[in-house]
């Protein structure tokens, strides 16, 4: 049996086995086991990719299974991993691992809570290692539905506003994509012969111009609104900050990704013509992104928007680099989906377990936590130097790797925006160490402060497997470089191709 | 062919250490920290004078030319087949020197902390942090490429930045670590988009490659220019500008002074011999490059010498002790670049270059001992102020010698280490530019003068009252005072012209008396002046001061640079940046989409009554439709 089946297996005998649990904290102990295993499950499929590519196996997708679903539309069950399917693998378990752990607390119906999250992931894992366009819009409405439920029910604030907000903006986005999917099959074959959702069969064949123009920005803005291309952003800030600590964990650690994902996996990979003619216009939305969200951050108050539009600016920076098709900027934009995807989960965990013990989360409000609470205040300044590209970290891995590749281009243009983005390094020092010094630092200003208590074990756990995360990249990139580079391969030479 | 792979030890040792204390050290005693700490940093000390030793009188030198080794190198990540980051351990004179004086004063810190920081609370913290701080600044100087030490100075930025941090519950401190954070990552980005530009023209970032004469960045430059200068020119003023930024050199130094909140032993290893010399280091790895651009190294001597002449004035006019001493710095660093923007290469013509590296060693010594000894005098009275003190050579007896050793190296007085260096200096500008050697004249008389203030109002001067009375450091304290003073008084004696030169091979020097015996003169007159003014309480400081009352203002409030910051951080980018966007992503990006669902709700809203229900209404409408279509189909249907 193909050992990716177990990713979505194990996902849902732990729902069913959620079903079967008395009180909480069976709940919890059923859901920590199952995704236990799936983390290291995702870790054993990581080297065994890597021993079969040191073996020498240079398929272009490794462990692929192939099923007919529906005959009458070609459509199948196509699933197989590259070396970015696989790095995105290895993120989403870290952060369900992470997230399950930081919402040990829950108590307020945590069966249908724990149920709707790995749902959610199971749909995550499923659409990174999807092969198949039905397959993945499949697996990608899987894990966008849950997150109004989970929002809409377990959040806090105006969280009827802010869950339909996002679900609607996530659902145009969604419609972009349906017409941008179902283009892509209506041209599959323009030779004749039977139309495909295949990603591999359709990277093959000449897509005409004319329809590339067309489906491009419906399909890139699709998955940009996910990704949280500026100006279709907003439902990020409201959102994240209405929805529960392990709901913000995943949406901004692994959601947000599956729009980066898309736009490299079916909008470029797929129509690189088309990607060519109209990346100027996206260059420019995503650089302004780039620097708007980090500039925005620095006057926000609520932890959770400060967080909300650093996520923007990072996002931003992946699409940015996506559209720089070249192989350095396309493997740092991996890099920094994946770093990103730890980090912001490691500060989404850390808010929640602030906001638990201070009941706020404006920074005003808040003073010299390091002293009572240095655990997780360490976590923060941590999580705070790895969001500002401090080298031993993995952000500054994926931004070093962006910024040089970006500047390799030819182009003036390209340059001259990498430079402009390369400037938001010095906005996001300045909001990631206000909020340290204003909320860490200083004296209590609160007696209620003085009896606040250090971390539990299970929220170190959380945190510190993120961070863990984010140091074992920062301190030895090369190998995953070396393996997103490799997966990068076929895309790459059709980019290249496209070029002439 | 010697191994020198060995040397890697010497910067890991304390990454090591760094992590013991970090994860283990809050379950043993504090003074455990103290000693893993110190003694880890000893052994990489001895490591560093065995390289030291090997490398310059054994194995480095072929035919009279010191040789860049490259002791360990190992791939960390690549971009592309050309561009990667390695990370090793270039061994080559300035490097071997970094290590020396990085290393010997981070022991001094060290040991001198088991007795400054006795009691404090972040014991622990603070070695872990020195630990770090050690690792990343050794790693900075054996850099084999440009990246490398990019990552290394972004290391030593976090670890300034925390330590200056250290008391973190004191707002000011925290204020402070944040500026010195924000102003070295504002200059880095120019570091860093000069390295961008080397990788884009010359496609490597290799330091051996980059400085070859024959190489990509010097042989065969780039044609391509920018408003008017080549490119080259613009990577290495970027890049220089990131030198500029962590070498606190004008305009980026505001936040030198105020990072004088951190421990003094920090303030000695950090702020004044290591960190804060790493630009001056930079400039001097890149030198051959910087030979081929001469704008750029023009404006390197121009910095450097309006720095050095700008933050002397200023010391001159401050009370706190620790803030006198920054400017100094501050000052000697800008003699540093000036005399690295006047040097040529090769032989006589590169006097300069050996005269900056030779500056940078004594400075260290006396410098780190200056600060030590602030250490030692607030120690004993609880205060940074001068006017605090007075009359303290009676109770300080060990600090007194010390300080004043230091005093009379600083000021130039032969046979102190600083004498030599800083007549060299003097030299290499006067043969290259009789201005640059005017200001920095005048600086050394400055130099001599705020000094001597300082020692005569500290340990001369009017008697205070103390609370209790101020007794000497403990020997963990005095001892790296007294080492420290042994290498102020006989530093200068080290032929550097024969160890660390431009083209690294050896050339003779003689003391040129046309410029020492003036420089001399003018440093015996500004102690002389500050004698006469401060060794008893006068009114003519008061009177100066007065009769200069604008300029002395201006001075005392440093120029009124960190007022301009205050006004460009919290006026421009908060308020008039900052706060219009948030609230136009708030109201016109956000508020469009809610816009959209307005309408569309208004709209449902309209629609919604033709679904009513009633029968009658669904009637109406059917008849009507009818009629009107059939009228359409009769009239309108040709």
């Amino acid at each position: 049996m193909n050992i990716l089946f177990l990713l979505i297996i194990i996902p849902v005998l732990t729902i069913i086995g959620i079903l079967f649990t008395g009180d909480n904290k069976q709940v919890r102990v059923v859901s920590a086991i199952g995704m236990t295993f799936q983390l290291i499950l995702s870790a054993i499929i990581i080297l065994w990719f890597l021993a079969e590519r040191n073996a020498g196996n240079t398929a272009e997708i490794l462990f692929a299974s192939n099923y007919v679903w529906y005959e009458t539309l070609n459509i199948h069950f196509f699933i197989g991993v590259d070396g970015v399917s696989v790095a995105m693998i290895g993120l989403t378990s870290i952060v369900i691992f992470a997230g399950i752990f930081a919402s040990w607390d829950m108590d307020d119906l945590p069966r249908e809570f724990f149920i709707s999250l790995i749902l959610l992931s199971a749909g995550v894992f499923g659409f990174f290692i999807s092969l198949d366009l039905f397959t993945m819009f499949l697996f990608y409405e899987i894990a966008v539905i849950p997150m109004y439920l989970l929002i809409g029910i377990w959040g806090s604030g105006p969280r009827h506003y802010s869950a339909m907000k996002l679900t609607l903006m996530l659902m145009g986005g969604s419609a972009l994509i349906l017409v941008g999917l179902l283009g892509l099959y209506f041209n599959s074959a323009p030779d004749g012969g039977p139309l495909t959702f295949d990603i591999l069969e359709i990277s093959r064949v000449q897509i005409p111009m004319n329809a590339q123009l067309f489906f491009f920005p419906l399909l890139f803005v699709g998955f940009g609104v996910l990704g949280a291309l500026f100006p279709f952003h907003t439902w990020s800030p409201d959102g994240h900050a209405s929805a529960p600590t392990a709901v913000s964990m995943l949406h901004a650690g692994v959601l947000m990704k599956l729009g980066g994902y898309g736009c490299y996996r079916v909008a470029v990979f797929l129509l690189p013509e088309g990607a060519h003619e109209l990346a100027w216009i996206f260059i420019i939305l995503t650089a302004i992104g780039v620097i708007y969200g980090a500039l925005g951050a620095i006057w926000q108050k609520d932890l959770k928007y400060i967080n909300a539009y650093s996520s923007v600016s990072h996002c931003a920076l992946v699409l940015f680099a996506i559209l720089m098709f070249n192989e350095t900027a396309m493997t740092g934009a991996i890099m920094q989906m994946i770093s990103h995807g730890i980090m912001t989960a490691l500060f989404f965990a850390l808010i929640g377990m602030i906001y638990g013990r201070t009941h706020t989360r404006y920074v005003n409000e808040m003073s010299g936590l390091m002293k009572v609470m240095p655990f997780l205040a360490v976590a923060y300044v941590v999580g705070g130097l790895a969001s500002l590209g401090l080298p031993g970290f993995s952000g500054f891995v994926a931004e070093m790797t962006i910024f040089v590749g970006a500047f390799q281009h030819p182009d003036i243009f390209h340059r001259v925006v990498t430079l402009i983005a390369a400037s938001s390094i010095v906005a996001t020092a300045v909001y990631i160490l206000r909020v340290v010094g204003m909320m860490l630092f200083g004296k209590i200003n609160n007696p209620d402060y003085e009896l606040i208590t250090d971390a539990k074990w299970y929220e170190r756990l959380s945190t510190g497997t993120l961070i863990f995360g984010i140091t074992a990249i920062g301190i030895a990139p090369l190998w995953l470089s070396n393996m997103i580079t490799a997966g990068l391969g076929p895309v790459i030479h059709k980019l290249l191709l496209s070029m002439n | 062919m010697f191994d020198f792979s060995y040397t890697v030890w010497i910067v890991l040792i304390p990454f090591f250490v760094f992590l013991l204390i970090g994860f283990l050290g809050h379950k043993f005693k504090p003074v455990v920290s103290g000693i893993v700490g110190s003694a880890g940093l000893f052994t990489s000390w001895i490591l560093s004078i065995f390289t030291a030793y090997k490398y310059f009188f054994d194995v480095g030198k072929i035919d009279g030319v010191y040789q860049q080794i490259i002791g360990y190198n190992t791939l960390w990540l690549r971009f592309t087949d050309t561009l990667h980051i390695d990370m090793g351990v270039l061994i080559d004179p300035i490097s071997v020197m970094m290590l020396i004086v990085v290393t010997t004063v981070s022991l001094m810190a060290h040991i001198y902390s088991t007795g400054y920081l006795k009691g404090e609370k972040g014991f622990m913290r603070f070695y872990a942090f020195l630990s770090l701080f050690t690792f990343s600044m050794l790693g900075l100087v054996v850099a084999t490429n440009i990246f490398q030490m990019y990552i290394f100075w972004e290391l030593v930025g976090v670890s300034s930045y925390l330590l200056i941090g250290f008391y973190y519950e004191k707002p000011s401190a925290v204020a402070a670590s944040k500026k010195a954070f924000i102003v070295t990552r504002f200059a880095d980005l120019g570091f860093l988009i000069g390295i961008l530009l080397l990788s884009y023209y010359t496609g490597t970032f290799n330091f051996l490659e980059l400085t070859s004469p024959t190489g990509p960045a010097i042989g065969t430059p780039p044609a391509a220019t920018f408003m008017g200068m080549s490119v080259m020119t613009w990577a290495m003023i970027l890049i220089f500008m990131g030198g500029a930024g962590k070498s606190a050199m004008f305009p980026l130094h505001i936040w030198l002074p105020d990072a004088m909140e951190g421990p003094t032993p920090v303030s000695a290893l950090i702020h004044a011999a290591t960190m804060v010399v790493a630009g001056v280091f930079l400039v001097a790895r890149l030198f051959p490059i910087y030979i081929s651009v001469p704008i750029a190294l023009q404006l390197v001597a121009w910095v450097g010498a309006f720095s050095s002449l700008f933050a002397a004035v200023i010391a001159c006019t401050q009370h706190d002790i620790k803030r006198v001493l920054a400017y100094s710095t501050m000052s000697q660093i800008g003699y540093m670049m000036c005399a690295l923007g006047v040097s040529g290469m090769g032989g006589h013509e590169g006097l300069g270059y050996m005269a900056s590296m030779f500056h940078l060693f004594t400075h260290a010594f006396f410098k780190a001992l200056l600060f030590l000894c602030a250490g030692a005098i607030i120690h004993a009275v609880h205060s940074n102020y001068m006017y605090d003190m007075g009359g303290l050579k009676k109770y300080l007896p060990i600090t007194h010698i010390t300080f004043l050793i230091a005093c009379l190296a600083i000021a130039g007085i032969p046979p102190f280490a600083g004498f030599f260096s800083k007549d060299e200096i003097l030299v290499a500008a006067y043969h290259h530019d009789t201005a640059l050697f005017v200001i920095e004249y005048i600086v050394a008389g400055l130099t001599a003068f705020y000094m001597f203030r300082l020692y005569f109002g500290i340990f001369w001067g009017k008697k205070q009252d103390y609370h209790h009375t101020p007794h000497e450091a403990p020997l963990s304290m005095t001892l790296p005072l007294i080492f420290l003073a042994f290498g102020a008084m006989f530093a200068g004696f080290i032929p550097f012209s024969h160890l660390v030169t431009s083209d690294r091979a050896l050339f003779e020097i003689h003391t040129e008396w046309i410029v020492a015996i003036p420089s001399i003169v003018i440093a015996i007159i500004g102690i002389g002046v500050a004698y006469v003014m401060y060794l008893k309480p006068t009114e003519i400081p008061k009177k100066i001061a007065h009769s200069l009352s604008g300029f002395y203002t201006a001075a005392y409030n440093k120029f009124y640079i960190d007022q301009l910051y205050l006004f460009i951080t919290h006026k421009i980018i908060f308020n008039n940046i900052s706060r219009p966007i948030a609230w136009f992503d708030r109201h016109i990006v956000d508020g469009s989409m809610n816009g959209i669902s307005f309408v569309t709700n208004q709209a449902s809203d309209k629609i919604k009554g033709f679904q009513s229900g009633q029968l009658q209404q669904y009637a109406i409408v059917f008849v009507s439709g009818v009629i009107l279509l059939s009228l359409v189909f009769i009239y309108l249907w040709t």
